[in-house]
């Protein structure tokens, strides 16, 4: 099916199951931990052994002896793999560092054995006996060090109007650096994968992935075997945040174990891997600039930033949202890759819109402050209904204001103290701040396939559900469109045997892959009006209707299966508009007037996404979002080891998540909009707006509530209790 | 981790005998530390003797007014303990701010004041360490080392690291004995600053123990008056050690005691800051952390320290 025009009324806009509230449908099993994961399917694939990795102690370099014989020796090891002993694997186009094979030392904690033994007590004590010599060598790790690069920062992304001009005539100028840490994703499940490739021939892979095409091919690449010899399955994923959109070390070494023993091997990432081996999102350094007239109205932007990656990698390009969000004739933005030799930076939720938004906008709180304007009313007067780039490109839907002005009277914004650091409730100082949310609706092609046995209609797509509700809204979605009740429908995801689909990631996947499902189930329709040769039916209450014809659905078939397939593909009509999706976030914070500890004490979010598909499980995504975005505006940072080139805090003990007792009362409020231009559904993404500005409203509340207004993230105590001031009331 | 033996025993003289006899032998108390520990090869006992079948899980009153702790009573259950509630609420209230619920439950008191330093490099077995093998060197005292967590007094040109238990900083305050059995079955008594050893050119001895000696109990002498505080400061709201951890009890007129976490390899205490009380967190920390040599990542705990101090005396 081509969308390939804005969709009209349809079936949707008189909906009785999308758009309405429905508990997960996976969620009975995930409680009583019947939904398993891919470590624990023991079942699929008998005399498994278990894999475990050996990882390098250098940065860079590379090895120059490896002695693995007391391994071999060791009880209940079955096989060794070394790196040595394997040409370097090739690298499928979305894997920078190798993952495999060779000497050559990429990153710290990059694998270079496999010990496949009994049990895993045996595996990790033999890889542990396996001897490595390096030949060191120096690398680069300091992001601060390519300051200078941020005054020359090459080829700006966009250059409109004339910026040097606006700033140099403009009333009000800001000018001002400031720093994101790198990020890991944490997620609770660490990358893992049985695979059985026993005899070399077909492989089998259970896995924790979020994108099931993308995975096969990758492995065809580095093992150089044909895709369609290779299934992959990863029907239940416990959190992926970007972290599985690639193929990883895991699978690889699984797959080299498997190959060595002739047996199905399983393998974890030990939790140290999951930050120094697997990828993370780059820190930034940005230097912003903002130029206003008298009236608040914006003039320019300039927005330079740098980030860092592996030599062939993409970083974490915090300026994009920048050319967008706001009017103003004038912008130039940059972002400048600084190659580096820390282990490989990639996508996280919400890549470079999340670095970019919170520094943007704690900019935008500080342009306000300067015109002694509310943030909000600011923001409002520099809404923009067209690309400010290209004004002959609207934006397709925006009721950005309308997020700001309900949140400001939800919230009770009006009510706040506006002069920094005056409200004090015994040791604590109380803060509000707020920040707008901005990211892109993206959607890919999705395809699916749906079979009608009996009264029943199973739904087959590859499309993967990472905690996010897939499962849930791809059965909504089949059973309002065939006009059956969701009992009647089963959904089954995660499978390479399926059709392809867009996949998790980047907020695409619930729009892209129900309109997957509702392009399979009109391809279904149209087969069995053909079957009873009858002119556009209507499917209700489990029936087909037309003319005379009232027939149950589970009659349609007369014990036969009916089987559909289709895609849904994304016309290029899209590219003559924006797409996106915005919110505001508003927030109060306490920070301890003594110590600086901030705890945040009530977040609201408003969110502009078009038709909710399922308001509990679009919910349940924006509060994961302001959960992340705490944990990025206050504890989450990886610190680099500036010699040694490493993540230090490589453990859930020293890379702090926000646990519950960090998470006050949170309020998400959907506005009632629907986006024509996106799909048939007229829905957009939200797992990752929820987290975009977040970490910014936090820093204006710490603002609001101290009077220091901190620049560099996670806004931890170190870095404010020298401006704290004296702390007596 | 390495294959180990195992054994149970069931009193504490036996296992002192046991521990010693046995080449590459440790203790387990709740395992809650050392099989983390062992699972990354920072430990590699060849032999372990579980000591939970000891007996020793009763708190008791003594003759000059105190309580004796044994020393497996869990964390859970000393800082719900009435009168630990009631007469020594600095205990409980370090208690309650470590750990976990769960990890509390597992959690023994001779365990926790034997757990190891939270330094990540102590941790990164491809790091450097004096503390996990002597004479190795020091990551974290390396030119780009993140030493952001780790100790400003007490630490030497060797190791840097702090001790992290919450539980010792209040026994600390309270001038806490710990009491154990040595190995020919001799009881010995020692107050926990004499107990615990700084670093010195050894990180690898952190205490007095001798091969084989088993912590029995630890004693609390009787109540001291006054006020009893104790503020964990951390990056987040649970489930996080101490960037500085304050333990104080004053009285009405403002005398009292302090000690500190989060700063030294030890719970950290003077007697000349104790009297400088009255006088205010200022004047009780340039006595207390005179000498400090803090890194440039981890300068901020003094000016912390004060402060959380502060907090504590405003509070009165
Ligand atoms: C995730 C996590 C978070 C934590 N957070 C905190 C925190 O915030 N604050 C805090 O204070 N602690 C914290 N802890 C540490 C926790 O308090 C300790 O792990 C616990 O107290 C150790 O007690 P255990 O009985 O489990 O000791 P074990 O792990 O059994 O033993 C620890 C050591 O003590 C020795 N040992 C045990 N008993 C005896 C004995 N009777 N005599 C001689 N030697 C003995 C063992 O040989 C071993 O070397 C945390 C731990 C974890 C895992
Ligand atoms: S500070 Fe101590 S524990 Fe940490 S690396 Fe240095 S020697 Fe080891």
């Amino acid at each position: 099916m081509d969308f390939n025009q804005s969709a009209e009324d349809n079936l949707f806009d008189r909906a009785r199951i999308v758009g309405k509230p429905h508990a997960r449908i996976d969620g009975t099993l995930k409680v009583m931990g019947r939904a398993p994961y891919a470590y624990e399917r023991n079942d699929v694939a008998a005399d498994q052994l278990v894999g475990y990795p050996l990882c390098a102690t250098i940065a860079k370099g590379r090895i120059t002896h490896m002695d693995a014989s007391s391994a071999r020796a060791a009880p209940g090891v079955v096989s060794v793999v070394t790196t040595l002993e394997i040409e370097p694997l090739d690298r499928s186009e979305n894997n920078v560092a190798r993952l495999f094979g060779g000497d050559l030392i990429e990153h710290y904690h990059q694998a270079i054995a496999v010990v496949v033994a009994d049990t895993l007590e045996q595996a990790r004590s033999a890889a542990a006996l396996i001897d490595v010599s390096y030949q060191q060598e120096q690398g680069v790790f300091d992001l601060e060090a390519a300051w200078e690069k941020l005054d020359n920062t090459g080829e700006p992304l966009s250059d409109v109007g004339d910026v040097d001009a606006a700033f140099q005539t403009a009333d009000f100028t800001l000018d001002e650096i400031y720093r994101t840490a790198s990020q890991s994703h944490a997620m609770m499940e660490p990358h893992a994968s049985i695979v059985d490739w026993s005899d070399g021939g077909k492989m089998t892979v259970w896995t924790s992935n979020q994108m099931i095409e993308m995975n096969k091919q990758a492995l065809a690449t580095s093992f150089n075997i044909d895709p369609d010899t290779i299934r992959v399955e990863s029907p239940y994923v416990g959190g992926g945040f970007g972290g599985k959109l690639w193929l990883r070390a895991d699978a690889v070494l699984a797959a080299l174990g498997s190959r060595a023993s002739g047996r199905p091997v399983k393998l974890a990432l030990p939790r140290p891997l999951v930050f120094n081996n697997a990828t993370h999102r780059s820190g930034t350094l940005q230097r912003l600039r903002i130029a206003a007239d008298a009236q608040g109205k914006i003039t320019a932007f300039d927005h330079a930033a740098v980030s860092h990656t592996l030599p062939g990698g993409s970083g974490e390009n915090p300026v994009n949202q920048t050319r967008t969000f706001y009017a103003g004739a004038s912008r130039r933005v940059a972002h400048q890759l600084i190659d580096m030799n820390l282990p490989e930076s990639a996508d996280m939720r919400a890549p470079g819109e999340a670095s970019g938004l919170a520094v943007l906008e704690i900019a935008m709180d500080e342009m306000a402050q300067k015109l002694g304007m509310d943030p909000v009313e600011f923001r409002i007067l520099n809404d923009t209904q067209v690309d400010p780039e290209d004004p002959s490109k609207p934006f397709s839907e925006r009721h950005y204001v309308e997020c700001l002005r309900q949140g400001a009277a939800a919230f009770g914004w009006e009510a706040r103290n506006r002069t920094p650091g005056e409200n004090r409730e015994g040791e604590w100082l109380i803060g509000h701040g707020m920040a707008g949310a901005y990211r892109g609706a993206p959607t890919l092609d999705s395809g699916a396939r749906v079979r009608l046995q009996g009264g029943r209609l199973i739904v087959e797509t590859d499309m993967t559900d990472i905690g996010t509700g897939s499962y849930t809204i791809l059965a909504q979605t089949a059973a309002e469109t065939m006009g059956m009740a969701m009992e009647d429908v089963e959904i089954r995801l995660g499978n390479s045997a399926y059709p392809t689909s867009s996949g998790s990631g980047g907020q695409f996947g619930a729009t892209s892959s129900t309109a997957g499902v509702y392009a399979a189930c009109l391809a279904l329709q149209e087969q069995i009006a053909k079957h009873l040769d009858v002119e556009t039916p209507r499917f209700e209450n489990s029936r087909v209707l037309a003319g005379d014809t009232d027939l149950a659905l589970s009659e349609v078939a007369n014990g036969e299966e009916f089987v559909a397939e289709d895609t849904i593909h994304f016309g290029d009509f899209k590219d003559d508009m924006q797409i996106g999706t915005f919110g505001a976030h508003f927030i109060e914070v306490g920070v301890h007037a003594y110590t600086g500890e901030t705890r945040v004490r009530r977040m609201l979010a408003v969110c502009d996404a078009g038709r909710i598909l399922n308001p509990i499980t679009a919910r349940s995504q924006v509060l994961g979002g302001m959960t992340m975005g705490v944990g990025a505006a206050l504890s989450e940072g990886l610190t680099v080891d500036l010699e040694r080139g490493f993540f230090v805090n490589h453990d859930l003990a020293s890379y702090e998540v926000a646990v519950h007792a960090d998470i006050p009362e949170q309020e998400v409020i959907f506005l009632d909009t629907t986006d024509a231009a996106s799909s048939p559904l007229k829905s957009k993404g939200v797992g990752e707006l929820g987290i975009c500005g977040v970490a910014a409203a936090i820093a204006n509340a710490i603002y609001n509530a101290t009077g220091v207004r901190v620049r560099e993230y996670p806004i931890t105590l170190d870095r404010m209790i020298d401006q704290l001031s004296n702390a007596a009331p | 981790m390495r294959a180990f033996s195992y054994e149970r025993v069931s009193n504490p003289a036996q296992a002192a005998a046991r521990a010693a006899e046995v080449p590459g032998a440790k203790f387990i108390a709740g395992g809650t530390n050392l099989l983390d520990l062992m699972k990354h090869e920072i430990e590699t006992p060849l032999h372990l003797v579980d000591v939970t079948g000891t007996g020793l899980n009763a708190i008791t009153e003594t003759s000059n007014g105190g309580l004796r702790v044994g020393a497996l009573v869990s964390n859970s259950a000393l800082a719900a303990d009435h009168r630990i509630r009631r007469d020594y609420a600095v205990l409980s209230r370090a208690l309650v701010s470590g750990a976990s619920g769960q990890l509390r439950n597992k959690a023994t008191t001779g365990g926790n004041l034997l757990q190891r330093t939270r330094c990540p490099y102590f941790y990164d077995t491809g790091m450097p360490c004096n503390k996990r093998s002597p004479g190795a060197g020091c990551a974290a005292l390396g030119k780009g080392a993140s030493s952001r967590g780790l100790g400003v007094i007490g630490t030497s040109e060797a190791c840097i690291a702090t001790h992290p238990s919450d539980m010792a900083v209040a026994l600390r305050v309270l001038d806490a004995e710990v009491e154990t059995v040595t190995s020919s079955g001799e009881t010995r008594r020692k107050p926990l600053d004499a107990f615990y050893q700084l670093p010195g050119d050894t990180p690898e001895v952190e205490n007095t123990l001798e091969a084989g000696e088993m912590i029995t109990a630890v004693e609390l002498p009787a109540p001291v008056e006054g006020h009893h505080a104790y503020f964990k400061v951390r990056d987040r709201a649970s489930y996080a050690f101490a960037l500085v951890s304050v333990a104080l009890i004053q009285t009405p007129e403002g005398k009292g005691r302090v000690a500190l976490g989060g700063v030294a390899p030890k719970p950290w205490r003077r007697d000349d800051a104790d009297a400088a009380l009255p006088q205010g967190a200022s004047a009780v920390m340039s006595q207390l952390l005179d000498g400090a040599r803090p890194t440039q990542d981890n300068a901020y705990k003094l000016t912390l320290a004060e402060r959380t101090l502060a907090a504590l005396l405003a509070q009165e």
